[in-house]
């Protein structure tokens, strides 16, 4: 028995008597709350997300947080698509640590395979109502995942990163130049989401993008929840083992196989899913839509927020979306032009210095520790 | 504290524990209910087989037709000074390297070949003689992993929690919490890995490696950097772990630690089994004790 109550020889360090409910930061804090109030909280926030399309008419912080001029609810309609890629990116990169470049190929897919199996262009000619089309698309997006996956397993970090960045590439070559892709002419009356008013008037129209917004936020929770409960359990155990030690999480029982396609079909499956909603609302697209530079700005987003945090990687998407549009309508005081056009540059000092003073990311991984809160009661005294 | 003192209580403890339990089919009492016995079950039965075996890197020979057995329910000692291929030889009993040439048989069955996550299901598990736990993840964590080997249910389970699946997170939490005290460190169940004592840590990957329900564990240098009086509970440890019924393989370079706890030892030296047999006769043997007294290159 003197054995098993051994204490760790030498003096503790001040860190290792940190406990994950004491530590700093947003996560922490809210991980030390009640359920109820973790619950709540929840609610509050999703409730506020329902609401921001009318976040004008909040008096004073309405016009500071809307950019003058532009359509608001449009633009919060592309940050729920681009959450959506962040959050699916957060899979791959964040939860298996297998670093994706070309990620925006998966959005293509998802959203090509919607125009061409519901655009009065495609030679396919089978005009399916927007609904039909998304579980088409994203087994499409699921198996290219596979696609791209399987002969890529043997890779890791530097050169994984340029085979995906050339599937990213080849995909977009291959939009441009075929003909059943179309190339520039793309693809026009996509149709949009089902579902009119009582007077009529269809829900999901030309005007106004509050719905589609909706629409996108609800997809958004539902993938949460959908990623919350793969990260809690033996499925996350895995990418993490497998992202620290893949040698030794094999050696431990882990299928690293299994689980790397796992975490790409799952990374494509939600990528698929931003494409499609990208599909249905603008209702044309071109192969000018899925450029490079879109697969490293998620990528950046992800990292900004916080790789392999759920909330980083939502705060990330939202912030790559959010930022450019910001910038539009305000005059900078040296060359007076529009600040637009110096978005790239703006955004590349802000990773920058995130990266310098917070290079874990604005809400780091905080590593999740099961509910240990009774078992302390029981066995801290000696 | 009072070293010398504890030591004998324990050694008398685990010499009462030894009878009661070489009473008992050896080889059955680690394993979970459904694990098939592949050969009878008889006491003495030859668990490990390992069968001419050479492996080779490009110009170094590190194991050199090497052929050892084990036997269900032994501790087993592999000796031999740095360099010698006891590493290499775990390795290819894992499945990290493949045998250039000879085989390799668990419980009759040849695993030259498998994958590591088949032969860890399998029932040898490992622990490293650098530790290699996932630094990121509690200790609890950890040694889910090593549990999570046997567990059924996995994506769709876990995307819906559908019950099977939240009864195996459940039985595997509890679980390893129950091997964490088995090796004492449950009091940082939920500390990350990273912040754990080194001893903390081997005792850490012992757990992990025993939660993948293992017939057969191999320590490679569990006790390298301990001091005298962590080393004694390490030995208690591995005799409490032997008692439950897992035939042990130990990786060691101290001698009177080996010399006390194993059953049986096999000497390796530049790649070549040199002695073989019980501790007594092994440390008597002169190739033995040149090859540890001797000048060996590597002593420097
Ligand atoms: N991956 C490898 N590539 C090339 N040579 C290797 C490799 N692994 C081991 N060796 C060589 O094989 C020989 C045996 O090494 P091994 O690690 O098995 O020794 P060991 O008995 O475990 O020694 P130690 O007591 O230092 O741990 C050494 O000469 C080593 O340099
Ligand atoms: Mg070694």
């Amino acid at each position: 028995m003197t054995t098993t109550e051994t204490p760790p020889t030498g003096a503790v360090p001040a860190a290792e008597k940190k406990n994950w409910r004491t530590s700093g930061g947003v996560r922490g804090w809210f991980g030390r709350q009640h359920w109820a109030v973790r619950t709540v909280l929840a609610l509050v926030f999703a409730a506020v997300a329902y609401l921001l399309p009318y976040a004008g008419d909040v008096p004073v912080l309405g016009p500071q947080i809307i950019t003058e001029g532009i359509d608001w609810p449009s633009a919060l309609f592309n940050m729920s698509y681009y959450v959506l890629l962040a959050l699916g990116l957060n899979v791959v990169v964040g939860f298996a640590g297998l670093l994706d470049l070309g990620y925006v190929g998966f959005f293509a897919v998802g959203a090509y395979t919607v125009a061409m199996l519901t655009s009065p262009d495609s030679v396919l000619h089978t005009e399916w109502p927007w609904l039909a089309a998304i579980p088409v698309a994203l087994a499409i997006a699921m198996l290219s995942g596979l696609i791209l996956g399987w002969p890529t397993l043997r890779l890791r970090g530097d050169y994984l990163a340029i085979v995906t960045l050339g599937f990213a590439e080849i995909i977009r070559i291959f939009a441009t130049s075929s003909e059943t892709l179309r190339g520039d002419r793309g693809f026009s009356d996509i149709p949009h989401p089902p579902g009119s008013y009582a007077d009529g008037k269809p829900i999901f129209g030309v005007a106004d993008a509050t719905p589609y917004y909706w629409l996108g936020l609800s997809v958004i929770i539902l993938v949460i929840f959908g990623v919350r409960n793969l990260d809690r359990s033996r499925v996350g155990r895995s990418w993490l083992a497998i992202r620290e030690d893949e040698e030794a999480a094999e050696i431990m029982g882990v299928r690293t196989i299994k689980y790397k396609l796992w975490a790409f079909a799952i990374g494509a499956f939600i990528g698929g899913l931003g494409g499609v909603m990208f599909a249905g609302q603008q209702g044309f697209m071109n192969s000018q839509t899925f450029i490079l530079q879109f697969s490293i700005l998620v990528l950046a987003g992800v990292v900004m927020g916080g790789s392999g945090n759920l909330f980083g990687a939502i705060l990330g998407g939202a912030l790559i979306s959010y930022i450019p549009d910001r910038l539009r309508g305000i005059e900078d005081p040296i060359f007076h032009t529009d600040l637009f056009g110096f978005r790239f540059a703006i955004f590349g000092l802000v990773i920058i210095a995130i990266m310098i003073f917070r290079p874990q990311g604005l809400i780091p991984s905080r590593r999740r520790a099961m509910e240990l809160k009774d078992r302390e009661k029981e066995v801290a005294p000696q | 504290m009072s070293e010398p003192h504890m030591e004998t209580p324990q050694e008398l403890d685990a010499a009462n524990a030894r009878p009661v339990d070489r009473a008992m089919p050896t080889g059955t009492v680690g394993r979970s209910v459904g694990e098939p016995e592949l050969s009878g079950g008889r006491s003495g039965d030859v668990l490990l087989e390992v069968d001419h075996v050479t492996l080779r890197f490009g110009g170094v020979v590190a194991l050199n037709d090497v052929s050892f057995s084990l036997r269900k329910g032994e501790i087993f000692g592999l000796i031999g000074p740095n360099g010698a291929g006891k590493t290499t030889c775990f390795n290819a009993m894992t499945g990290v390297y493949r045998p250039t040439s000879g085989g390799i048989r668990f419980q009759g069955e040849s695993i030259v070949g498998k994958k590591k996550h088949e032969i860890t299901r399998g029932g040898i598990a490992r622990t490293f003689q650098n530790v290699r736990l996932f630094p990121e993840m509690t200790a609890l964590e950890n040694v889910m992993v090593g549990a999570d080997a046997h567990h059924k249910t996995s994506v769709v389970g876990a995307l819906f929690r559908l019950p099977r699946h939240w009864q195996e997170e459940k039985a595997g939490r509890e679980k390893s919490l129950e091997l964490l005290r088995f090796v004492g460190i449950e009091r940082r169940a939920g500390e990350v890995s990273r912040n754990l004592s080194y001893g903390e840590q081997r005792r850490l990957e012992i757990a992990r490696a025993l939660a993948t329900n293992p017939t057969l564990l191999c320590l490679d240098e569990p006790a390298a950097g301990f001091t005298p009086a962590e080393k004694v509970e390490l030995l208690e440890l591995i005799r409490k772990i032997r008692d439950t019924g897992v035939t042990v393989l130990l990786i060691e370079h101290d001698m009177r630690l080996v010399m006390g706890v194993t059953d049986r030892i096999v000497v390796l030296e530049f790649g070549k089994k040199i002695a073989e047999g019980t501790p007594a006769e092994v440390r008597d043997d002169p190739k033995v004790i040149a090859a540890y007294l001797g000048v060996p290159t590597d002593a420097a």
